[in-house]
């Protein structure tokens, strides 16, 4: 059973570090890829997302530990066949201006030796097929990340990694970049996407990986990460006409509310015994952005 | 090898889209023909052809020009692309990096091959359309626009190296033009300072050899004017008489190596750098 879970990883990540002269970018990072699954990469500008994906290419390398990606190095000469099945969208991705869409996308997928011929597909795909022939010096913020993400899909890649690919996108276009993710991981592909905003990924991705200082300080779905950070849910009622005495452990608000934190598994609990007159029951959770601000805090 | 052909041919298609190969292309045409029609003028009773007169003016013009097209296409290559960001997308495909820069290298040889190729190759034959007779002086001109092509190689991969070497942009092109300064101008003001103050006293002609090698633009300017009788004669002071101990293979030789050593240096530190 193990062993085929093993097999399962796509990239694997050994007590990984990188220094810059003196600075220390990424700090012993142990992190593991797997097929089918999509990961947020998350953390503040600097916080080392941008180098694990360059050491997750080969294109810098480990000052320790080890990466594999489908068990090769990738920095390695013979990563050829790994990087076949490897697709990348860099931070700001920067395309040839004088090339044409069409151009460009034949260009990588040459590269990649692909068939030309699934080219106006892609382009059909990620929207830009309209402006396939202009030349991508012309192109709008939004059409060259839509054409970045073409290269990135060219020979149906096994693993996809995307810096901050929704910087820049319009909310529509985000709907539909994010429908392609969900296309691309139900065909089994690994898809890692970094973000500097935790809330932007609710609902995409199925494990986030916090990063603060090059250092991983939490790894989880979103509910896991609710419950490490340890921010208690509270619940809130307007009761009207109830003696307030009773409740022991509610404050009262200013506006006459009665608030109380608890635990998650007695949300259930209290909400059975407030009273029939209860009103305007509301239960607060964390939003990601205090979880994430909660994970920054607790690694300082 | 066929990712080497794809990157060049990129490179090509892109100096064709921002009008490098024309302009190069149209700069040398323009000066090779002024050169051959006002500078073959005064040839006039004396009994040698307008090609030959040409070969002179041309291959020292050449000594300026080629250097510095060279330099300008190649300083970019390499830090440019880092810095725009494109050079990290290209290593992220199954690319390894000696044939990005060899990629590269044969596609910018190929714009100033052609450049050079086309452009003096319409001078000459201009020349010869006008009606005066070349027939001794066309392998020589053939053999100037070959060791043209390969001179512009040279500085490319010279170009190259100062690529690879340094961390911005800027840096690379102040470094390109003090690079073409110091090999174009000021070795050989240097050399013939030295020449004059030494009076002959220390230099010996084998020491003035090797000094003229380690410079590939005195090496192409030896090839061109003392290699033909019928160019020699007219190259005067410029054939320094010391290229006479020097065959044109051993020419060929020194920068053949000018051009390869920069070049296999500049694939080894680009291979160490961080993308």
């Amino acid at each position: 059973m193990k062993h085929e879970f093993v097999n399962r990883d796509t990239v694997v990540l050994r007590a990984v570090s990188r220094t810059y002269g003196r600075q220390l970018a990424v700090d012993a990072v142990d992190l593991n890829l797997r097929a089918g699954e999509c990961i947020g990469l998350v953390g503040h500008n600097g916080a080392g997302k941008s180098t694990m994906i360059k050491m997750m290419l080969g294109l810098i390398r480990p000052t320790r530990g080890s990466v594999q990606v489908f068990g090769e190095d990738p920095s390695a000469g013979a990563a050829a066949k790994a990087r076949r099945e490897l697709g990348y969208l860099p931070e700001n991705v920067a395309l040839h201006p004088s090339l044409t869409g069409a151009e460009t996308l034949a260009f990588y997928a040459r590269l990649k030796g692909q068939p030309a011929a699934g080219n106006e597909a892609l382009l059909e795909r990620v929207g830009i097929a309209a402006a396939a022939d202009r030349r991508v010096g012309t192109y709008s913020k939004g059409m060259r990340q839509r054409l970045g993400l073409a290269q990135a899909l060219l020979g149906n890649p096994r693993a996809l990694l995307l810096d901050e690919p929704t910087t820049g996108l319009d909310p529509a276009l985000r709907q539909s970049f994010y429908e392609i993710i969900g296309e691309l991981r139900r065909d089994g592909a690994t898809i890692l996407l970094s973000s500097h905003a935790l809330a932007e990924l609710e609902g995409q991705v199925d494990r986030v990986v916090v990063m603060n200082r090059g250092r991983k300080v939490a790894d989880g779905g979103i509910p896991e990460l609710r419950s490490l950070a340890a921010i208690p849910p509270r619940i809130r009622f307007r009761a009207d006409g109830v003696e307030i005495d009773k409740f022991a452990g509610w404050t009262t608000m200013l506006d006459g509310r009665l608030e109380r934190a608890c635990a998650e598994d007695e949300v259930a609990a209290i909400l059975r015994e407030l009273p029939k007159s209860a009103r305007q029951i509301e239960i607060l959770r964390p939003t990601l952005d205090e979880l994430y601000a909660q994970f920054q805090k607790g690694a300082e | 090898m066929r990712q080497v052909f794809i990157i060049m041919g990129k490179e090509w298609r892109d100096g064709m889209r921002n009008r490098w190969v024309l302009a190069t292309t149209a700069l040398l045409a323009a000066l090779a023909l002024t050169l051959a029609f006002l500078g073959s003028a005064p040839t006039g009773a004396v009994k040698t052809g307008a090609l030959a007169v040409t070969i002179v003016s041309l291959s020292s013009l050449t000594i300026f020009l080629i250097p510095l097209i060279a330099l300008l296409l190649s300083y970019d290559a390499i830090v440019g692309e880092i810095d725009r960001g494109t050079m990290a997308l290209l290593l992220s495909y199954p690319v390894a990096r000696w044939q990005v820069v060899f990629g590269k290298f044969f596609g910018h040889l190929a714009i100033l091959g052609f450049a050079t190729v086309i452009g003096y190759g319409f001078a000459g034959l201009a020349l010869q359309l006008a009606g005066s007779d070349n027939s001794g002086a066309w392998s020589a001109f053939m053999f100037m626009i070959g060791t043209s092509a390969l001179l512009g190689g040279v500085f490319v991969a010279i170009g190259y190296f100062i690529s690879t070497l340094v961390r911005d942009r800027g840096t690379a092109g102040g470094i390109a033009i003090g690079v073409w300064l110091f090999f174009v101008l000021l070795y050989d003001m240097a050399l013939l300072g030295g020449l004059v103050v030494d009076q002959g006293r220390n230099v010996t002609p084998q020491m003035l050899n090797v000094l003229l090698l380690l410079n590939p633009a005195d090496v192409y300017r030896l090839l061109n004017l003392t290699t033909s009788n019928d160019v020699s004669g007219f190259a005067g002071v410029a054939g320094l008489g010391a290229g006479a101990g020097l065959g044109s293979w051993t020419l060929m030789g020194a920068l053949a190596a000018w051009m390869v050593a920069p070049l296999v240096a500049s694939v080894a530190l680009f291979a160490r750098r961080q993308v």
